[in-house]
């Protein structure tokens, strides 16, 4: 199972040169998956968009009945969102939502892989560890924003331990605090788990030469596992960016829809729609999945994370320089 | 595992899934209304099984009138929809339901700040007023049924404001009454925080956190002060002095320290918890809590030590707001009459009384209220009564998520020293005239 999570598995085989009727076997094949990916998601995809042009005008007629008409207003939803009177709200929201995740999934990271530096370790009861450290990715979002909503409490464990009257759940940093500390705590494990899978594909010879050449522990870290492990990686940062943009139910749930200093662009999404205004929900929504959209682009782009799967020479080059700058 | 892989790489897609749902629903809600206007005297017609969509009932109360009809009716059988507790989630699925029209959903039970709503968009159906005895009912609680004097709900259970007090310190300090003032209050407060046991307590607090709770603290302060949200026109009046002096009670009762500061993240919960670790002198809450604070198990620090009251005013005892559930037919639902008699049967005094064995929620005939039987299960019901009297509904507005959510933002700002009460109550003016206006 762990190995399959390596993105880096180096493959056997090599590919087969293809023939002529390979093709359009392989496209009667695939279809039915195509049929099913365009109705799950290229048909609400541009049905959301179709949606976001509309404006719904409710008025009430004599006898107090809601008259209701969807008017076609183009982009003028999307003007709305980014110059009009509530503008200020979607760019606290934008701001928010990129706060959350540059400061949560850093921090994540940065746990999570010394979760696998401990959890690669060889000790008795590893295989418990490890189950443990899972335990907070398992548990469901909204259970764990109301178990941090207990903690949190004015007269919570928290305000206990730090011997202070903090009130977390009230507007304000500290309740940016509070989301930031829920969403480390249940994510860290997920990075960790990916990362220890790519470790335990690194050559334990490796780690020997590395040995005899008299490098140091910490050396080895970054010159060996590190390098090695950085597809994994970037692949678990990946996933977890995309996750934490679309951040909604530990802020809804710890401390509570409507406050500005938690309120992400999925909160306003959920917001709008619950008072009916399907069009510009739909907005929000188009407006989060094209943002979703740059930062996974420009993240592949800059660091070069390898979604689509390793090939397998690029990754022996890799292993090869590392252990050429362990060596030296 | 690999599979995780996968579903994240479409990641994109799978966000967009639910926005999906909305929008299809939202496309088959855009047609145009049915042309007859009013939907008065449309016969309620057919019969056959029905659906009750309603919260879930822990108490087992409601199971049991529903398990009573399914035996007496093994052809109209009600089958008992269960929705989440949350109520934004029971709300948004049952308007889901109705945007695609939907016939599975046929009685509704409607927390009664939607009535309107529901009622305005056509989604729940006119029910004869002769089919219940609504005379014998609490007149807020018909009121709060009813859009524009039409009965749309059949009124099911109620909830008012109590204020709660610690009589035990109040004898104390030599307080014989329960405050009917704010100013009473006050004193009262002074009185107790003076005695050494009641060293670190706080005087009073109401459900501040930003969330419904806020708009029904509100409500009440502006209305125990002789004003109101809206007019009888609907149009929205918290520009009056009247709206800034209920305003200025709580926010200086944060400055002065009357309310304490975690009272900002208390909702109905976190306020009954401080008041029964004995944290509290004065508590305004639902009757719920009543049974937690009489437990004689050990986990209430106030058991005995308690009494009831009617919230305090500016000037006089104060106005509560209703709360409560009416039952509504769905205007899409098949098997109306089924409905009707099924209703009609859920409310009547007859199984309120049989649900009283099992469940603390109030029932709506006023007759309970004063009998012997029921006081004795439920003490504080003459009180309640009491409240419920001069209870107001809160805003009856069809927009109600959006007024709720427009007064929750002013108020919890002016509360949380961001504005100033005068500034945050001209905002709401405009923003309560905005939603209104159309």
């Amino acid at each position: 199972m762990t190995s399959s999570l390596s993105v880096d598995a180096p493959r056997t085989g090599t590919p087969r040169p293809k023939g002529k009727g390979e093709g359009s076997m392989a496209t009667a094949l695939l279809s039915p998956t195509f049929i099913v990916l365009a109705l799950v998601i290229a048909y609400p995809l541009l049905s959301a968009v179709y949606q976001s042009m509309f404006s719904s005008q409710s008025g009430l007629d004599a006898d107090g009945f809601v008259v209701e008409g969807e008017t076609f207003v183009g982009i003028a939803n999307y003007l709305d969102i980014f110059t009009g009177s509530d503008s200020p709200r979607f760019y606290n929201a934008l701001w928010n939502t990129s706060f959350f995740t540059f400061v949560s999934v850093s921090l994540e990271t940065v746990i999570g892989v010394a979760f696998a530096v401990m959890m690669n370790r060889a000790f008795k009861g590893r295989a418990f560890l490890r189950a443990a450290i899972l335990v907070p990715w398992a548990i469901p979002t909204a259970v764990s924003g109301l178990l941090w909503r207990w903690i949190f409490q004015s007269n919570g464990i928290a305000n206990e331990l730090l011997n202070q009257e903090i009130l977390w759940t009230a507007e304000g940093m500290s309740a940016q605090i509070a989301v930031i500390t829920a969403e480390v705590w249940k994510t860290a494990p997920f990075i960790g788990l990916l990362v220890l899978a790519g470790m335990q594909i690194i050559p334990e010879e490796v780690y020997e030469a590395a040995k005899l050449d008299g490098a140091s522990g910490w050396r080895q870290f970054w010159s060996i596992t590190l390098p090695l492990v950085r597809p994994a990686l970037l692949v678990a940062v990946l996933f977890r960016l995309l996750d934490s943009l679309r951040m909604f139910d530990l802020p809804f749930v710890l401390i509570g829809p409507r406050k500005s200093s938690v309120e992400t662009l999925s909160i306003l999404a959920w917001d709008e729609s619950n008072q009916l205004n399907y069009g510009a929900a739909s907005a929000f929504s188009i407006i989060l999945v094209i943002y979703v959209a740059i930062i996974a682009f420009v993240f592949i782009k800059l660091l070069g994370a390898n979604v689509a799967g390793d090939s397998e020479e690029k990754s022996v080059r890799r292993m090869r320089t590392a252990r050429r700058k362990a060596a030296r | 595992m690999k599979q995780r892989r996968h579903d994240r790489r479409t990641v994109a897609g799978i966000a967009m899934m639910a926005t999906a749902a909305i929008a299809l629903s939202a496309c088959s809600g855009s047609t145009t209304p049915p042309a007859e206007s009013g939907g008065s005297g449309t016969e309620l017609e057919g019969r056959g099984p029905i659906q009750y969509v309603s919260s879930p009932d822990a108490s087992g109360a409601a199971q049991q009138s529903i398990d009573e009809w399914n035996e007496a009716n093994p052809d109209e059988q009600v089958e008992w929809v269960e929705l989440p507790l949350d109520a934004d989630q029971q709300r948004q699925q049952m308007v889901q339901n109705a945007q695609v029209k939907g016939e599975t959903y046929s009685v509704l039970n409607l927390d009664v700040v939607w009535t309107s709503e529901f009622a305005a968009n056509r989604w729940i159906t006119e029910l004869p007023e002769d089919a219940f005895p609504l005379d014998e009912h609490i007149p807020a609680t018909v009121e709060a049924a009813s859009y524009r004097d039409v009965l749309y709900g059949a009124p099911y259970y109620t909830d008012g404001a109590l204020l709660y007090s610690r009589s035990d310190l109040l004898t104390a300090a030599g307080v014989a009454e329960a405050p009917q003032t704010w100013d009473e209050m006050q004193a009262a407060c002074d009185a107790v925080l003076a005695l050494p046991e009641a060293e670190g307590m706080s005087c009073y607090a109401g459900q501040f956190d930003k969330n419904e709770g806020l708009t029904v603290n509100f409500s009440e302060a502006v209305g125990s002060a002789g004003g109101s949200l809206f007019d009888d026109e609907g149009k929205p009046t918290v520009d009056t002095p009247e709206a800034l002096t209920a305003l200025n009670f709580l926010v200086d009762g944060f400055e002065s320290g009357m309310i304490p500061k975690n009272a900002i993240t208390f909702q109905e919960e976190q306020g009954r918890q401080a008041f029964q670790d004995g944290n509290l002198v004065f508590l305004r809450n639902w009757p719920y809590v009543y049974a937690s604070f009489s437990a004689t198990d050990g986990t209430s620090g106030v058991e005995g030590k308690f009494g009831v009251s009617a919230i305090p005013g500016e000037s006089g005892p104060g106005v509560s707001t209703i709360g409560g559930r009416n039952l509504a037919i769905s205007a899409f639902a098949e098997n109306k009459a089924t409905a009707l008699d099924f209703i009609t049967f859920f409310t009547s005094e007859e199984q309120e009384e049989k649900r009283l064995e099992l469940s603390s929620r109030a029932p709506v005939f006023s007759s309970f209220f004063t009998d012997e039987a029921a006081t004795e299960k439920l003490p504080y019901l003459p009180t309640l009564l009491e409240s419920l009297e001069n209870a107001q509904p809160r805003p009856r507005v069809v927009a109600y998520g959006e007024t709720t959510a427009a007064i929750q933002d002013e108020i919890y700002a002016a509360l949380t020293g961001e504005k100033s009460p005068e500034d945050a109550l001209a905002d709401l003016q405009d923003a309560l005239t905005e939603i209104t206006s159309d």
